[in-house]
């Protein structure tokens, strides 16, 4: 049976007469990269915001391994297993490599009554920040200033800044969004590592990187699912071309 | 910068500190006075930076904290008695502390220029009770007939004594603000004032650490506050007009914002510019004037050194050398 970690079902979000999201159900499994795609305005990064707790849904709700969270806060979420990247980079440039998963690790333990400890000396956050940091890829850069990283290296950072939290659930929105080629097949290797362990959501843009990594393509139109399949029904689907791939 | 001690502030502040703590002997009865002033003053300035350097949160109602600090010490102590300091000022702190719970409780649900402006509307709320309600005794203020007791021979009458417990505490609030700017805590707090919405998304819950910030923060000036009453034996609602909260601003602003060595930079300048632009032995007729002088320095000041005097050396040295602006600008960022 599917090991379903992260559920929507039935949401939907109005802004005023707006329908950004309407009525998509959706599951996303541990083994499996969950690619939703669409035009600009089709409601991805609305969905995400609902599914990560940015944003309340209108209705409809979200279980995440089984739990209804529907009303969780977002930081709840984010403590139980789920992480999230964003459309714009979103680190702390000012701080180095090293800080910014070291302080994304701290969510796990973090004893603010402790004033008399050094949060360097927090072993737990600095371990899983150093673990996380070397399966981005970024172990050269651990010093470094955030914000001198190059474009592809700060939307590595910010997923290791995912996993040094440990989620199970990773949403991804457009991670590979300005990255030249050698960056995104980087990308992409880790997100195919990252596989195993997690349940993906990726929106994501860049058709043939989306074909060549998911597991399951969903395909929105105005707030809508119109298809939810394997990468090749999705692609010989009818509807679908004539909605969005354009004869892809 | 993200770990250890860099070993020159260090230095710095254990200088600043000894040489304050010699200062008596060489300072004399005015100028002793006015260090004490000062010291009083850097104890509020850093409070409200561990909000605006430490947070991000910027804070346009400090002086309310300042003032119920002070107003509470006046108020709790006895006509003619005196009270003993080991609970007049707990008493003081907490009474700040607890406003600033229930200001930032409301407060901190908003964001950017309306929190400026929020903060303002409470701080003048106090203001106002202290001078039109019979709390707090009209424009003119209330005095305090005797100075808290400590114990055995210790008179914080003695101006010497009194100096000596300003700088007890300043070194106190610096050690705990150094303490916790390194500590999970004050980790969070830089993440909310550096990227909010990231702290959110890794699973900080971040308004209990802004509030509790804003607790401590106004817990610290009240304690300055308090210190402040018990020198001059005086309050009156200036201590929590907005002038005097726009002062503290200023001072953090001068110094450098992100150090606590600015706030305590920035209070020393900000108190002696003032009393230079005073000074009726140098400007004559003018000093009355004072305002004007100060102001502008504080404007040619802050558009050459944007960093604070903190930025100083680093700009200096720039200068100098006249290469490796990159270097120094880094420097200044880190210092």
């Amino acid at each position: 049976m599917a090991d379903v970690l992260l559920r929507g079902t039935g949401i939907t979000r109005r802004w005023g007469g707006l329908v950004a999201v309407n009525d998509v159900s959706l599951d996303f499994e541990r083994g499996a990269v969950h690619a939703v795609i669409g035009t600009n305005g089709a409601g991805k990064s609305t969905l995400i915001n609902i599914l990560s707790g940015e944003i309340p849904p209108s209705s409809g709700r979200v279980e995440l391994l089984g739990q209804d969270v529907t009303a969780w806060t977002q930081p709840r979420r984010a403590r139980a297993g789920l992480g999230r990247s964003y459309q714009r980079t979103t680190i702390y440039p000012s701080f180095s490599v090293f800080e910014n998963c070291r302080l994304a690790a701290q969510a796990h333990v973090q004893k603010p009554w402790c004033w008399w400890q050094r949060a360097a000396a927090c072993e737990v956050s600095t371990a899983d920040a150093r673990t996380a940091a070397a399966r981005a890829g970024l172990s050269d850069f651990l010093d470094r200033e955030a914000g001198l990283l190059s474009h592809g290296q700060k939307r590595q950072l910010e997923i290791a800044m995912c996993l040094a939290t440990k989620p199970q659930v990773l949403l991804l929105d457009e991670p590979l969004a300005g990255m030249g080629a050698e960056e995104t097949d980087r990308m992409l290797g880790l997100l195919d590592e990252l596989r195993a362990g997690h349940a993906i959501l990726l929106v994501e843009h860049d058709m043939d990187a989306v074909f060549r990594i998911a597991d399951r393509i969903t395909v929105m139109v105005n707030g809508a699912v119109i298809a939810s399949d394997t990468p090749d029904a999705v692609r010989n689907s009818a509807e679908v071309q004539a909605a969005y791939l354009g004869g892809h | 910068m993200f770990d250890g001690i860099d070993r020159s502030k260090l230095f710095f502040v254990a200088a600043v500190f000894i040489a304050l703590a010699l200062y008596p002997s060489v300072g004399g009865k005015y100028g002793t006075d006015l260090v004490t002033k000062i010291m009083i003053l850097a104890i509020f300035a850093l409070s409200l930076e561990l909000l605006v350097g430490g947070t991000g949160l910027v804070c346009f109602g400090h002086a309310a904290f300042f003032g119920i600090g002070a107003y509470i010490a006046v108020k709790l102590s006895p006509e003619a008695d005196a009270a003993s300091l080991f609970w007049l000022l707990p008493a003081s702190v907490l009474a700040a502390a607890l406003y600033a719970l229930a200001v930032g409780s409301l407060s901190l649900r908003t964001k950017g220029v309306y929190f400026i402006m929020v903060t303002l509307a409470f701080a003048q709320m106090a203001y106002y009770v202290v001078h039109d309600t019979p709390l707090g005794g009209g424009t003119d203020g209330i005095y305090l007939n005797v100075k808290p007791s400590v114990f055995g021979p210790i008179d914080l009458d003695k101006p010497l004594v009194f100096y000596a417990l300003t700088l007890f505490w300043l070194v106190a609030v610096f050690g705990l603000l150094a303490v916790l700017a390194r500590s999970r805590f004050g980790r969070a707090l830089a993440g909310i004032r550096v990227n909010e919405q990231r702290m959110r998304a890794t699973g900080f819950s971040t308004y209990p650490y802004k509030l509790a910030a804003f607790t401590v923060s106004g817990g610290i000036a009240g304690l300055a506050g308090f210190l402040f009453a018990v020198k001059d034996g005086f309050v009156n609602p200036e201590l929590l007009s907005w002038h005097q909260s726009g002062a503290v601003l200023i001072m953090i602003i001068l110094g450098g914002i992100g150090h606590l060595r600015g706030a305590l930079i920035g209070a020393f300048a900000y108190t002696l510019l003032q009393e230079f632009f005073k000074s009726e032995a140098i400007f004559g007729a003018f000093a009355k004037h004072w305002h004007l002088g100060l102001g502008l320095t504080i404007i040619v000041s802050v558009a050459l050194l944007p960093k604070g005097l903190v930025g100083l050396p680093a700009v200096l040295k720039t200068r100098l050398s006249g290469s490796g602006t990159r270097r120094a600008e880094e420097g200044a960022a880190n210092g």
